[in-house]
Formats: C-alpha cells, sequence, structure tokens
C-alpha cells in the first residue's frame, strides 16, 4: 500500500497550467525524488501536497484518506511534515523555541492550563525542551542550543526547518531544495542526515537540483516538465531516459557529445550552468 | 548547587519581573502624596491592563485592533448599565460583561481577523465606531453623549470607595493580568501565537490553526479591555463615551508600541509613561501636546524597539561586552 497517492493532481495559476494532469504514489519508507527544470513545478506540487495550495483538480490521499482542499494544518496532523526553500523560520524566537513550536501537535494543551501554567503543562514542557535540543543534537546544531535563530549562519537555518519538521513526528517529509545554497562538506553531511531519516522510518520526499544528491538516495524519481510527470522510476532508468535529458539540456545527448556518454555528468553539470 | 537555578529563575520574566513589579506596587505608595496622586496610580493600572491584552494581540500575534476603545467601552458601559440600572450585584454584572464581551468578540472576529494588515486595521476601527455610535446613541440605555453614574463596587457587604482601597485592588489584578499573559505567552499555545507572526505558513505546517489561535488572542485581549473598562466604571463612578472613541484606541496602541511590542511588562512601562507624562506636563501648558509629542518621536528615534525591549537588548549588549572584556584580561 502506498503512503501518499495522487491521482490526476493539477493546479492552474490564472491560465497556467502550474500542474497538469499528474498522478504518482508513494511506498512507505521511500526516498522519492523530484527533479525538473526550473519553473517544472516542483515547489508547486509541494504546496499541493502540504494544503498550502487548493489543487484546481485531481486528489491527494494519504494513507488511503482523502485530504485534498483541507488546510495545512490538517495536513500536518495526518502526519506529513516540510521544509522550505525559502527559508520560514520563525525569527522572533531562539533557535531551541523554533524547534519546540514543532512539537505543537503533541504538547497542546487547554487555554485554562496554558493560562495558569499548571503543573502538568510545566513538566510537559521541560520534557518538550529536552526533546527539541535532542533534535538538534541529531541534526548537528549542538552548537547553537543557547542561540537566537536571526543570527544563525544559513546552512545552519536550513537544518533547524529540518529539526523542526521531525518535532512534528512525520511519517511523511517533504524538503524543498535542502541542498540549495550549502557548500560540498555541508552537502555531504546532508546526505548522510537523509539517509538517518529514512532508517527512522520517515519516508523522505525530496526536492533538489543536486544531482549527486539525488542520484545518490533516491529510490525513485520523479521528473517533472511543464508541470507533467515526464518520467519516473529509478534513478538509473531516469538518468538514461532521453527525454529527461532533452528536458534539461535541450537536445539530445550523443556518446559524441562532451562529456562522452556519461549523461549523468552532463545533467549535473548543465544543471550547475542553469543556476 | 541550588542558588544558581535560583538565580535564574529570579532573572526570568515570570518570576523575577513579578516579583520585581510587585515591589513596585507595594512601594509606590511611599511615593503617593495624596490622593490624585493614587488617582492617576489607579489610572495607569487599568491601562496597564488593557495594554497587556493588546500587547498579546499586536505584540505577540501580529494583528492589528484599533478598536479596543470599543471593548474596553463595552465592558464600562455593560457593568454601568446592569449595576447602576437593573440593580444587578456588581460582581454578576462584571461577569455578565465580560462574558458577553467574549461573545462577541468570537463572533466578530471570525471574520475580520481574516483579514491582514491595513484591512485588519480598517475593520477593528470599523467596529470601534460601530460600538461608540450605538453608545452615544441608545440614550435609553447610556445616557449618550452625557453619560450615565455608576454605583460603587461592592462584594456582599463590603463596599470598594476611595483611592486606597481601588490602588491595592488594581494593583492586585495587574500581577494577576501580568502572570496569566507570561504564562500564556510560555506555553505551546503561546508559542504558536508568536510563530504565526513571524510566519503564517511555517506555523500552519507543524500543525498549527492560526485561524483559531488569532480568534483567541483576540478574545482574550478584548476580555482584558473589558474588565479593565468594568472597574474604571465604578472606579470612577462615571462613564462617559470619551473613554470609547477612536482616539482612546490609538492611545493604547500607542502606549503599546512605546512600551515596546512583545514585551509584558513594556506594556505595563508604556502605560505607565503614556499615562503620567500628560499630567507631569501640564506645567508647559498651551506647549504641553507638543512637548508629548516631542517624547514619543524622540523615544522611538531612540529606542526604536519600543522602551523596555531597547533598552533589555542595550543592557545585555553592554554586559556580554563586558564579559568579553574581563575574558581578554584572564
Amino acid at each position: 500500500m502506498s503512503l501518499l497517492r495522487v491521482e490526476g493532481l493539477g493546479k492552474k495559476f490564472g491560465g497556467v497550467n502550474a500542474v497538469e494532469d499528474l498522478s504518482f504514489a508513494i511506498a512507505p519508507g521511500a526516498v522519492y525524488s523530484i527533479i525538473g527544470p526550473n519553473g517544472a513545478g516542483k515547489t508547486t506540487l509541494l504546496n499541493l501536497l502540504t494544503g498550502v495550495y487548493r489543487p484546481s483538480a485531481g486528489q491527494i490521499l494519504f494513507q488511503e484518506q482523502d485530504l485534498t482542499g483541507r488546510a495545512p494544518y490538517e495536513y500536518a496532523r495526518q502526519g506529513i511534515a516540510r521544509t522550505f526553500q525559502n527559508l520560514q523560520i520563525f525569527f522572533n524566537m531562539s533557535a531551541l523555541e523554533n524547534v519546540m513550536v514543532g512539537r505543537y501537535m503533541q504538547e497542546r494543551c487547554g487555554l485554562a492550563s496554558a493560562l495558569l501554567h499548571s503543573p502538568r503543562l510545566a513538566r510537559a514542557e521541560r520534557a518538550c525542551r529536552e526533546e527539541a535540543a535532542e533534535l538538534m543534537r541529531y541534526v548537528g546544531l549542538q552548537d547553537y542550543l543557547s542561540s537566537v535563530s536571526d543570527a544563525m549562519p544559513y546552512g545552519a537555518l536550513k537544518r533547524l526547518e529540518i529539526a523542526r519538521a521531525l518535532a512534528t513526528a512525520p511519517k511523511l517529509m517533504l524538503l524543498d531544495e535542502p541542498a540549495a545554497g550549502l557548500n560540498p562538506t555541508e552537502a555531504l553531511e546532508l546526505d548522510d542526515l537523509i539517509g538517518r531519516l529514512s532508517d527512522r522510518g520517515v519516508t523522505v520526499v525530496l526536492v533538489e537540483h543536486n544531482m549527486r544528491l539525488v542520484m545518490g538516495v533516491s529510490d525513485q524519481i520523479l521528473v517533472l516538465d511543464y508541470g507533467r510527470k515526464l518520467a519516473e522510476g529509478p534513478a538509473l532508468t531516469v538518468r538514461n531516459d532521453p527525454k529527461v535529458i532533452e528536458a534539461y539540456l535541450g537536445s539530445a545527448i550523443t556518446p559524441e557529445t562532451p562529456y562522452g556518454g556519461d549523461v549523468a555528468r552532463a545533467v549535473a553539470v548543465a544543471v550547475e550552468m542553469q543556476r | 548547587m541550588l542558588a544558581r537555578p535560583m538565580l535564574q529563575r529570579l532573572a526570568s520574566p515570570r518570576t523575577g519581573g513579578l516579583l520585581a513589579l510587585a515591589a513596585v506596587i507595594a512601594l509606590l505608595p511611599l511615593a503617593l502624596r495624596n490622593s490624585y496622586f493614587y488617582d492617576v496610580a489607579i489610572l495607569v493600572g487599568l491601562n496597564a491592563i488593557v495594554c497587556i491584552g493588546l500587547n498579546l494581540l499586536i505584540g505577540y500575534a501580529g494583528q492589528i485592533s484599533l478598536g479596543h476603545a470599543g471593548f474596553f467601552g463595552l465592558g464600562a458601559y455593560g457593568s454601568a448599565i446592569l449595576a447602576s440600572r437593573y440593580g444587578w450585584p456588581p460582581t454578576a454584572a462584571l461577569l455578565a460583561t465580560t462574558l458577553a464581551v467574549a461573545v462577541l468578540a468570537f463572533i466578530v472576529g471570525r471574520p475580520i481577523l481574516r483579514l491582514r494588515g491595513h484591512y485588519l486595521a480598517m475593520a477593528t476601527l470599523g467596529l470601534g465606531i460601530i460600538i461608540f455610535m450605538i453608545i452615544t446613541t441608545e440614550d435609553k440605555f447610556t445616557g449618550g453623549p452625557d453619560g450615565i453614574s455608576v454605583v460603587p463596587f461592592r462584594i456582599g457587604g463590603f463596599v470598594l470607595q476611595g483611592e486606597h482601597i481601588w490602588y491595592w485592588v488594581v494593583g492586585a489584578l495587574l500581577l494577576v493580568a501580568v502572570w496569566l499573559a507570561l504564562n500564556l505567552i510560555e506555553s505551546p499555545a503561546g508559542r504558536a501565537l508568536r510563530a504565526l507572526h513571524s510566519s503564517e505558513v511555517g506555523a500552519e505546517v507543524v500543525g498549527i490553526n492560526a485561524a483559531e489561535h488569532k480568534l483567541m488572542v483576540f478574545v482574550i485581549s478584548a476580555v482584558y479591555a473589558s474588565v479593565a473598562g468594568s472597574l474604571a466604571a465604578h472606579y470612577s463612578g462615571f462613564v462617559t463615551p470619551g473613554k470609547v472613541a477612536f482616539l482612546h484606541s490609538i492611545e493604547l496602541v500607542t502606549m503599546v508600541v512605546f512600551g515596546g511590542l512583545a514585551s509584558t511588562f513594556g506594556a505595563v512601562v508604556g502605560a505607565a509613561v503614556l499615562t503620567t507624562l500628560p499630567q507631569l506636563l501640564a506645567t508647559f501648558e498651551d506647549y504641553e501636546m507638543m512637548v508629548f509629542g516631542a517624547v514619543m518621536i524622540g523615544t522611538m528615534i531612540f529606542l526604536p524597539r519600543g522602551v523596555v525591549p531597547s533598552l533589555a537588548r542595550l543592557f545585555k549588549s553592554r554586559r556580554s561586552a563586558a564579559a568579553d572584556g574581563n575574558a581578554e584580561k584572564t
């Protein structure tokens, strides 16, 4: 049984189809990557899968439950968490508090209890603080436990979003370009982190331009172009698919083109050039 | 071993700040020479209660309201009408009025809080004006522009009268108001409010229902204003539409911004300064409002985050600079 199933999904902005007639399914425990040229509709798709956008057509089923048209917080309550390409950090709070916000669903309590700071809440708050600190260590933010979020470097903020998303104890985690803006060392550490998420039993959806990362960690890759499915399959199949290569490079690559027949490398270089 | 956590607790706003505020309230009467001084202190306390609630809405949740004088007025007139016209016991009148205002805020808050920024400001402004219009025109109940007199507050056989008693009552209630607000801010619900202030979509995707939280804090802030309004009516023994007017809403927002957004003690300081300043400036006579304006502009230029957060930041950076200096020496 699939964890997430999308059927005939579409999103129009005015007359433009950002996502069109898209169907796919994600198996539990997988690392499922979504790639495609800029403007292919990847982030739109992620916004649809978290309720940030309402689809114009189609259905989104999570664990066979129809979530189409629900609010983002309802997606979160079903166990879908995400990070953002353009960070959505709560800059008015400390780093630790950002992660604590992620514990909201487990921790929320009645208004009376909050206003009176009941002993039960005080205990829960201490536990929440500990768990948030633990998650920060898990993503490698042990040096920022007492930091203010607006004083942290970009790479650390990206991890902070991952920690916050993890704090919601998700079944499915959507990462929107987690490697963008990271240096090579940080990107390598991200490899490792995604692997560990998967080991934790979290299903990962990865939207990413860094092809080395995508090819290395993905079980399944979905290629989007102009909002439509161009190809889907394991890394090896996808990277040798002529349609995919054409979408990225504009024309088919033959062994005579530069970089020999190493299409994967050509794709990666092309993507680098695009940025 | 025990000393360190104890010291840390004392430095925290909830324990340390509350103790400091309690000390100020306890010691202030030493400086209050006559009943006029007490009167100003009580006004400060009542304004501070409104501002603490308003700050939860504006400072923490990031939602503007230019209509809070309306809720203050509804509290005042509700208590006045029920207790004086219909002879309800003042406690019952206060509770019924507060409940009614909470329900009203709940009903009107739902559509209004869908709006953002300027539009929310306009809608709350409109709400305040409607309340003002109703109060000035329904003179059968409200006495219209002339206002109505209000019976003193009594609980059982005990009558609350005179500045001295009111000072301690308002002081105690102010402490309770601060304590409740600090508790809320440090709770999951409070973090949710601060989160949606910073990024609504970021808050939603971790499971926070932003609309529900905005509505909750709107109702809480209306209740704070209403309770203060009821008490103000019983204390002064008379209510007029002046305190319901738009200008009073602006004064309240100004106090919150002046003291410091997202700082509960800032709201108290803002209320204290902006309530007493006009009294102190009375010596300037004709130039009073000009000096008042100059003080406001100067403060916002030199303490742009509001008095309390700006000074706290200054103090913190001084202290860490001093600590760095010491570290270099050793």
